[in-house]
């Protein structure tokens, strides 16, 4: 595997730079491009359009451009990618729709405690530079479950941290592939499906052809796009209201003028306040004022879950094994996190901008002097005035008229938004033109495919190579046979139970997905025959690679809710089964294997265990494991009343409980929501994992030796010392 | 390390156990109430700085133990 002098290094990197100018170049001529269009008249959904294809292009050309045929290529750039590039792609890897859309919304909404999801997602980088990624680096591993793999003498630790990881990986970018749906048909007009499938072609296009090295390079093009899109709506804001192009600088004076309106709001009788005593859904509660929404043990766990979880999300710490060295590595996490910040420090103000505009001008106005703009979101459902939809003037004058005693004015609780719509609809607010809009738009599915194809290229990468590659290929043939006939069993089983949903063409997605299956195995099998042992396996990632992809958009497109939630739940169980293991395998040397087994299977069964009983099964919960409900943060008083939902049959025998039961994500133990699960696991699986290893034998001297390497930067990465 | 996980753990969760006496103060010409601040952007400013500055310390210790990397 080659490796680069110094000036060979250098010369790439001011190519790079080269590159990426004419790149950035191109594309801010093309936004320009646009917006003389819209000037022309040309009709905002064929804007729309252009934006998404420019989007996809970049995909297909990389993807095209870095096809390669080399393994090393394929599972880590040939770790070539240098610091500052690898931190650019970390950060579009890292900033998904749930970033980019779904932040300023949660911000919106939750005032202060939306904090709690900025420090925990940019804290824990500090954790990954320190306690892990360098050392993963220096081992030389291509996945995480590699790493476990060797430290932990076997297939075993590799088979659960494959699990863990396909687990947390495949909730992640399912929700990822949703909001790319989302995000197009919403607000660019386009068919949900199609949406779905022009987006996944790209990805898929790109990540087959060229694995982990187009990856990387359409990431960094990706995160161009996002953080364009993401600061030009408030800065044009913040420069419009306040004359300084800074919004980060410039919501602090925006966040007086809301706490100001705040107070007048409850004085005029427009609003009531969340108080001690009475602190329902429809009361206000203030922007700045903390543990409202959360209660301080709730606000500190998620910050902590959140954090610990970044440094255990194997598709980040694959990001960390494609740079040139160690050094570089501890220097990409610094990079990554100043590109994450450029966004998660521009969020809030995108809270406050749009909080203040509805409190000064929708609040308290006269519904008669609505503003325009909400209709347009009002139609798609988005916005809501007294209860109903705010389509058009008429239908607000309806609702509103229909409720007794209403003053004819707006008050806070006829008013309600969707939080997805906070980040795109800002555009509108500004009085910007549709160019803006759509810019955004293009901004958030930059975030969303980037981030679902490094998660693709994760769950693809752990089944190729860690279980085709070295669990399953050194079997004799008729094992694998025997195993691959399992594999495939289970699957259509599966796929029929789960996909009875109606699909494109009037033929339920599950006969579609078969149809597929088969179609994949028609075509791979000769393949695979005639192929070398290289080739096999480079066909054998790329074949999952698309399995997993159109399972994904499957279940995708089932529309399951709770989207931020399960991306939380992903980091406490990454968190929980991870963690432990990782980070006593490289600072311990007297971890044993059956110490990392006992201690995956313990913290991360503990956090699937609350979660799929508080979410699913809260009846079970309540009876037979003392869960009770869950406070609220302000009042005190339980969320919701148990005997009384109990008493229900409705709600009493709904297993799985649906997501509309009373119950669902609202009990659990020592009023501990369950996104905090990790706070279970991890403890857990660190007292484990110590306990076992104490009572049994030393790991082996060369085990030792071996811990002691990966600490040390300097010498070729230990898995090529110990292969050659 | 120890001092950078130290100053993590600080940064990341003690002061923002005083968000509420925080609040009290507000920075000056920005105008953020000084609580809100620190979460927003105060603590995070400080995670990057430390990043970089951990990097290149750990190299500096890396060079004088004799194990840091070729260039």
């Amino acid at each position: 595997m080659a490796t680069q002098t110094a000036a060979e290094r250098a010369d790439f990197q001011r190519s790079l730079g080269r590159m990426y100018g004419l790149y950035t170049g191109g594309f801010l001529g093309f936004i320009v491009l646009l917006a003389l269009m819209e000037q022309v008249g040309v009709p905002n959904r064929v804007l729309g359009y252009f934006f998404v294809f420019f989007t996809l292009a970049v995909y297909g050309v990389i993807g095209v451009a870095m096809r390669t045929a080399q393994v090393s290529e394929y599972y880590v750039a040939g770790r070539r990618v240098p610091a500052f590039y690898n931190g650019m792609a970390t950060g579009a890897d890292w900033m998904s729709a749930a970033s980019f859309v779904g932040m300023a919304g949660s911000l919106f909404l939750l005032g202060y405690d939306g904090l709690a999801w900025v420090l925990g997602w940019t804290g824990g980088f500090v954790l990954v530079s320190i306690l892990v990624g360098p050392y993963l680096r220096k081992f030389g591993a291509y996945t995480v479950p590699d790493f476990m793999a060797f430290r932990y003498g076997g297939n075993f630790a590799r088979f659960l941290a494959v699990i863990v990881l396909v687990c947390c990986s495949f909730t992640y970018v399912t929700a990822q592939i949703y909001g790319t749906g989302i995000i197009a048909s919403r607000f660019l007009g386009m068919q949900f499906e199609i949406a779905v499938f022009a987006g996944l072609v790209g990805i898929l296009l790109c990540a087959m052809l060229g694995g982990m090295r187009a990856v990387t390079w359409t990431q960094i093009a990706q995160y161009i796009v996002l953080i364009v899109a993401y600061l030009v709506p408030i800065v044009i804001l913040s420069t419009k209201r306040y004359g300084i192009p800074l919004p980060q600088f410039t919501y602090g004076e925006a966040i007086q003028e809301i706490t100001a309106r705040e107070q007048e709001m409850v004085r005029a009788g427009l609003a009531t306040l969340c108080t001690a005593a009475n602190c329902g859904p429809t009361t206000l509660k203030p922007h700045i004022q903390p543990f409202m929404n959360y209660t301080p043990l709730n606000f500190f766990g998620i910050i902590f879950c959140m954090m610990v979880g970044t440094a255990s999300l194997p598709h980040i710490l694959m990001r960390y094994f494609t740079t040139p060295s160690v050094r570089e590595a501890r220097v990409s996490v610094g990079w990554s996190l100043l590109f994450i910040f450029l966004l998660y420090f521009s969020a809030p103000a995108y809270a406050a901008f749009s909080k203040l505009e509805v409190y000064t001008n929708i609040i308290g106005r006269d519904i008669a002097s609505i503003r325009p703009w909400m209709f347009t979101w009002g139609e798609l459902g988005l916005i809501q005035v007294c209860g109903k939809n705010a389509a058009n003037l008429d239908a607000v004058l309806a609702a509103c008229k229909a409720i007794a005693g209403h003053p004819g004015v707006i008050r806070f609780q006829d008013f309600s938004i969707n939080t997805d719509v906070i980040v795109l609809s800002t555009p509108e607010i500004a009085g910007l033109p549709y160019v803006i809009s759509g810019l955004v738009a293009a901004g958030g599915l930059a975030a969303a495919l980037s981030t679902a194809d490094g998660l693709l290229l994760a769950i693809a990468n752990a089944l190729s190579h860690d279980v085709y590659y070295n669990m399953i290929q050194p079997v004799r043939a008729a094992g694998q046979w025997l195993i691959g006939i399992i594999i495939a069993a289970v699957v259509v089983v599966l796929i029929y139970l789960v996909a009875a949903v109606p699909g494109p063409f009037g033929l339920e997605w599950r006969w579609w997905s078969l149809l597929g299956l088969a179609g994949l195995v028609i075509v791979v099998a000769p393949l695979m025959h005639a192929a070398t042992a290289v080739g096999r396996r480079l066909i054998m990632a790329r074949a999952l690679l698309l399995l997993v992809a159109v399972a994904s958009a499957a279940l995708a497109s089932t529309r399951p809710s709770d989207i931020l939630a399960m991306v939380g739940w992903a980091f406490s169980l990454a968190m929980a089964g991870n963690f432990p293991a990782i980070v006593l395998g490289i600072w311990w040397k007297r971890t044993t294997t059956a110490a990392a087994v006992w201690g995956i299977i313990a913290g991360w069964g503990i956090c699937l265990f609350y979660l799929v009983t508080t979410r699913y099964f809260p009846q079970m919960g309540i009876t037979y494991f003392g869960m009770t409900s869950l406070l609220n943060p302000e009042t005190g008083q339980p969320l919701v009343n148990i005997a009384q939902v109990l008493a229900d049959p409705k709600w009493a025998t709904q297993w799985p409980a649906l997501a509309a039961n009373p119950l669902a994500n609202k009990v659990g133990w020592f009023d501990l929501n369950n996104i905090n699960c990790g706070l279970l696991g991890m403890p857990l699986g660190f007292l484990v994992m110590v306990v076992v290893s104490l009572l049994g034998k030393e790991p082996s001297k060369e085990m030792q030796a071996l811990v002691d390497e990966i600490r040390k930067p300097r010498g070729q990465t230990v898995l090529e010392e110990k292969t050659t | 390390m120890l001092v950078h996980l130290f100053i993590w753990f600080f940064f990341g969760y003690i002061i923002h156990f005083f968000v509420n006496t925080l609040n009290q103060f507000t920075v000056p010409i920005l105008k953020f109430p000084l609580g809100f601040y620190m979460a927003a952007q105060g603590s995070l400013i400080v995670f990057v700085v430390m990043l970089f500055v951990f990097a290149w310390q750990q190299d500096r210790i890396d060079r004088q133990h004799g194990v840091a990397e070729d260039d």
